[in-house]
């Protein structure tokens, strides 16, 4: 099918692409090998406008500072933002630096290093709504955006009636809030203070609501590395070589020198404060998991099913119009209809979908769920149409005059005979699509809806692992696409019924 | 045998042409009430264009063809039933949806044809199901549900056996004598020699004896 989820598999391509090249030509060359993501952006880490190839940003400088103190080349490794834990864990690289949150689970999962930089959390809300969106309790049933796979999310999570929309990316929570699609967002005030600089709109709300710190991750089997990489950081603390490197993007504040002296007086620093995150993830049983993340798996593969049924119907709706279009009508429809269907098989998925949720949303503001559906049902339609246009023109020319000869208008040809025949002959194909439909409808994690592939990954995030959440995904989408296949397929032996 | 004074279907000098080819060059001939017309002709004569030109499949270019009751019914060669529905929808569906006949009207005529041609037991049969001959006479049945004074055959003995044909032929009659016109196109001269009222030999598009 035309769109494999596009982020898991870059990131994937980019890990094997690394492992396979990566890893033979770091032994020789002494490199450093860091993975960040790039698009997480300033002041993280960038690439750099004039030089793609190069990478900017404060986390860019630690790497630096770390490969110069292990007297190391550092070699920056492209790692999509929630994969960097994974691929870390498996080698893909040495130290995971991208604005990594220092969380009990991580703690518990891998060897991270001391905290090089403590960040509040902060509301965001419009600026008319600044005097009655103060805190999280005044935002009881509202909808709060956050990035998905964050300490802010699991705040939100843990807030109770509060919606918490989780994102990709921490642009587009801001621009929602702008466009009123959600009330706040919840994010740490690097972020924040970011994003104000090019949306305007939107006050931060001066209150904490926890404090969190950024740290390096490396693999549990790397302890030796951390330690080194903890006492060249211990180093920078003292030499002022890290308020340096904050200052010049901008990010120093009171905040880090306290830091700094309490972990230079050797005092243990809470990965969080401010928020309970006790009964953490990280330390349960398999079956502890699995009990606690079954029922929103669940509800997340209901969304999905929903989802994938009503987006399915339309395409076929859609599918019919335009199939019987490019058949039945004259030169300009078919043209028309043609453009439609290469315009949709020939793009990516998730640009339409993109496109339908913030591309237009100065003009229609669709909720996340419409555009999710009518992406997919647009997406989907292109290729139901083609299935059915070949089935129309399969059937023989005969079965067609024997209606004519009988009086049956071309309509009641279309309807009575070629229609129903054409269908027999597309069921194949179209369940075939309708499983792949099940499976890309994950894509629309992106406009926030909650769907079975987002929530495993956040409770992959959660745990440190996708082993259980890996399986229990695997086997909820097989739970929908295996009955789907064995009706068909009944339906089919029905319609081929035994020659005599 | 003498035509009755009122022809039932009148063909008038018709010319049809396919890209350069004519493959009719003005063809006339008329056929009466109850008659059992042969067309004739070697393969490419233009028998079975004569035919679809009647049933207005195909568009002539030139003449006149007048049907009494406007639609001429048509059996064709390989017959053509709905190939997704039983041999009793078969029959019923161009009644119900083309002639407003009430359903259960047109299951009760559908039998009573299905019946008449000895095909009753395989009602519910898909055509897949049905043998040649079968699938043949359930065809006719079809073309007769919605009652057309002319009814056109195409090769009906091509893939009949000796049995069969004389079946066929005694059936033929019997739709004749209940006031039918029949034309067939066939190659089979024993067939129109023993049931045809009278035979028209097709050369090239044209007649050629009449």
């Amino acid at each position: 099918m035309n769109a494999a989820p596009a982020r898991p598999f870059a990131a994937a391509a980019l890990a094997l692409a690394v492992y396979f090249f990566g890893s033979s030509a770091s032994g020789q060359q002494a490199e450093f090998r860091w993975a960040g993501d790039a698009e997480g952006g300033a002041p993280f880490v960038e690439a750099d406008p004039a030089h793609p190839d190069a990478v900017s940003g404060f986390d860019v400088d630690i790497a630096a500072l770390l490969a110069r103190g292990l007297r190391r080349t550092p070699r920056f490794v492209m790692i999509a933002f929630s994969s960097i834990d994974q691929s870390i864990a498996r080698g893909d690289a040495e130290i995971g630096l991208s604005g990594i949150e220092d969380t009990p689970a991580r703690r518990a999962v891998l060897s991270t290093t001391l905290p090089y930089y403590e960040f509040r959390e902060v509301l965001s809300v419009r600026t008319a709504d600044a005097s009655r969106f103060r805190t999280l309790a005044d935002l009881r049933g509202r909808k709060v955006a956050t990035l998905g796979g964050t300490i802010a999310y699991e705040i939100l999570l843990r807030a109770g009636d509060i919606v918490a929309l989780p994102y990709e990316d921490d642009v587009h929570p801001y621009s929602d809030l702008v466009l009123g699609r959600v009330d706040a967002v919840l994010l740490d005030n690097v972020l924040a203070d970011r994003r104000r600089r090019f949306i305007s709109g939107f006050t931060i709300q001066p209150g904490t609501v926890a404090v969190g710190h950024y740290i390096g991750v490396l693999s549990p089997a790397n302890a030796p590395l951390r330690d080194a990489c903890n006492e060249i950081l211990r180093a920078a603390m003292r030499d002022g070589t890290l308020e340096r490197i904050f200052r010049r993007w901008n990010v120093w504040n009171d905040e880090q020198p306290t830091l700094y002296a309490r972990l230079l007086a050797g005092e243990q620093v809470a990965a969080v404060s401010g928020v309970d995150t006790s009964g953490g993830t990280a330390s349960l049983s398999a079956i502890e998991a699995i009990r606690r993340y079954l029922p929103s798996l669940v509800r997340a593969s209901v969304v999905t099913l929903i989802l994938s049924c009503l987006a399915m119907a339309l395409a076929v709706a859609l599918g019919v119009l335009i199939a019987t279009g490019r058949v039945y009508r004259g030169r300009i429809v078919r043209v028309a209809l043609t453009g439609y269907v290469e315009l949709m098989r020939g793009t990516p998925i998730l640009l339409q979908l993109f496109v339908l949720y913030y591309g237009i949303a100065a003009a229609i503001r669709l909720p996340a769920f419409a555009a999710a559906l009518l992406g997919l049902a647009l997406n989907y339609a292109a290729y139901e149409s083609e299935i059915y246009r070949s089935a129309l023109q399969a059937i023989p020319g005969g079965q067609l005059e024997a209606g004519r000869t009988l009086g049956l208008s071309e309509r009641q040809i279309l309807t009575l005979v070629r229609g129903p025949q054409a269908f027999r002959l597309a069921l194949a194909p179209m369940t075939n699509d309708f499983v792949a439909l099940l499976k890309d409808s994950s894509l629309v994690s992106v406009l926030t809806v909650m769907e079975l592939t987002k929530q495993t990954q956040i409770f992959a995030t959660n745990l440190g692992s996708w082993v259980i959440p890996g399986t229990l995904c695997a086997a909820l989408y097989l739970a929908m696409s295996l009955p789907l296949s064995a009706m068909a397929s009944r339906l089919e032996r029905r319609w081929r019924a035994a020659t005599p | 045998m003498t035509p009755p004074t009122a022809p039932v279907l009148d063909v008038r000098d018709v010319r049809l042409r396919r890209g350069t080819r004519e493959i009719l060059r003005g063809v006339t001939f008329t056929a009466g009430r109850g008659e059992i017309v042969a067309i004739m002709g070697p393969s490419g004569s233009g028998k079975t264009t004569m035919l679809r030109a009647i049933a207005g499949l195909d568009r002539h270019d030139s003449g006149q063809i007048a049907v009494e009751g406007g639609r001429a019914g048509m059996v064709f060669q390989f017959h053509c039933l709905f190939e997704h529905l039983s041999a009793m929808e078969n029959v019923c569906l161009a009644p119900v949806h083309a002639h407003g006949v009430r359903t259960d009207e047109a299951i009760r005529r559908g039998r009573e044809l299905l019946a008449a041609f000895g095909v009753e037991h395989r009602a519910g049969a898909l055509p897949r199901e049905l043998s040649g001959g079968e699938a043949q006479r359930v065809a006719i049945a079809r073309a007769l549900a919605v009652d057309p004074q002319v009814l056109l055959l195409d090769e009906p003995t091509a893939s009949l056996d000796s049995d069969r044909c004389s079946e066929l032929g005694t059936l033929l009659l019997d739709l004749a004598r209940q006031g039918r016109t029949l034309v067939v196109a066939t190659h089979d001269e024993d067939f129109a020699r023993a049931y045809a009222t009278r035979t028209l030999r097709l050369t090239d598009g044209m007649l050629t004896s009449a």
